[in-house]
């Protein structure tokens, strides 16, 4: 599966290795590794069927499709699809997740009321 | 009539013809009621928002069903997290066991009295026999006093090849169990390692009686046993 092409779309190849902080204003997909943390306030994360991520994440939207490993926070809406395996707790509003993902963790469903709040 | 009471009554006995090739890709969904589950539905219109821990197979509906009334959900798949091939070892006779210990050191890590709610589904019947005393010891101290653990027990004439399912919440009493299918295809676990165990699928591995299942559940404060008529005993204990 090739990731999306488009011009605010930011690509972590899957022979890449990243170590360290992550943040960016555009969306990003990543199908290679990385390790520490990813932030992007207004935009999109897709951990591509390839991709390893141990990494606390904050993201508008949150597409796992191969292995998370860290506490996830979206603004918006997560989509854990079949092969995606999770481990960590998600925070989100809106949360789908398709027959055959794993996910060993919490689930918050948070409002806007819970997040203006800061809960 | 007669072909319904057939499929349920086939529910908890198996296929005893089937092989794993045999076996569709597709999960067939099947609907039972469950005494235990509307037992504890008293509590899901609470206003206090309930810790629920759900040992099954991650299942969307059950997130949903919980999320949905203000209540936090944590999923831990213990039977996929058994099948961790680290934990493989041999005790001081030289029989294969799984390390319970490293088990513990890798899964259920949660404070103490944490969650009101412990769903165990058919975890007990399915899980390795070197795991299943210490888990419930791990699962009474992360229950709240007062808390409620739901599991399922066969019967002994629900025979060796009964299949295991996964458990989808649908009513506050209905629950849609969809069978754990094999897959050609093998699996990454939660570490990345690849689990032949879920191309087999889970067989169950021994049956309690009703004595076992006291036994198994002495810590706890209370019993109840619901039986129901396809070959299970639904049992609701109260730390």
């Amino acid at each position: 599966m090739s990731a999306p092409l488009s011009a605010d779309l930011a690509q972590i190849g899957k022979s890449v290795v990243i170590k360290g902080e992550l943040s960016g204003s555009e969306d990003l997909y990543v199908d290679g590794q990385v390790e520490g943390s990813i932030a992007l306030k207004n935009h999109s994360l897709t951990v591509g069927p390839n991709g390893q991520v141990k990494a606390s994440v904050e993201a508008k939207g949150i597409v796992v499709q191969g292995k998370l490993e860290g506490n996830v926070q979206a603004s918006d809406r997560v989509e854990l699809r079949k092969s995606a395996v999770v481990t960590g707790d998600i925070a989100t509003q809106r949360i789908s997740i398709e027959e055959g993902a794993y996910l060993k963790g919490k689930v918050d469903i948070q409002g806007k009321a819970d997040k203006a709040a800061g809960k | 009539m007669a072909s319904v009471t057939h499929n349920f009554m086939k529910l908890f006995r198996g296929s005893s013809g089937s092989t794993p090739a045999e076996t569709p890709q597709t999960a067939q969904k099947l609907t039972r009621r469950s005494s235990g589950l509307g037992e504890l539905a008293r509590l899901w219109d609470q206003d206090t928002p309930l810790c629920v821990l759900d040992l099954g197979s991650t299942s969307a509906a059950n997130i949903r069903f919980f999320t949905g009334r203000g209540h936090k959900i944590y999923s831990e798949d213990l039977l996929v997290a058994s099948t961790e091939p680290h934990l493989v070892t041999k005790d001081e006779q030289g029989n294969v066991v799984l390390d319970s210990r490293r088990f513990l050191a890798d899964n259920l890590l949660y404070p103490a009295s944490h969650f009101d709610v412990v769903l165990c589904w058919n975890l007990p019947d399915y899980l390795d026999e070197s795991l299943v005393r210490p888990v419930m010891g791990r699962l009474w101290s992360v229950l709240k006093p007062g808390g409620m653990l739901l599991a399922f027990f066969h019967t002994k004439d629900a025979g060796p090849d009964s299949p295991c399912y996964r458990f989808h919440i649908v009513e506050k009493d209905v629950l849609e169990m969809q069978r754990i299918v094999m897959r050609r295809e093998a699996r990454r676990g939660p570490t990345g390692a690849i689990h032949t165990a879920i191309a087999d699928g889970f067989r169950l591995q021994r049956v309690f009686n009703n004595r076992h299942i006291e036994t198994l559940f002495r810590d706890f404060a209370s019993i109840k046993f619901f039986l129901a008529r396809d070959n299970v005993r639904e049992v609701l204990v109260v730390r």
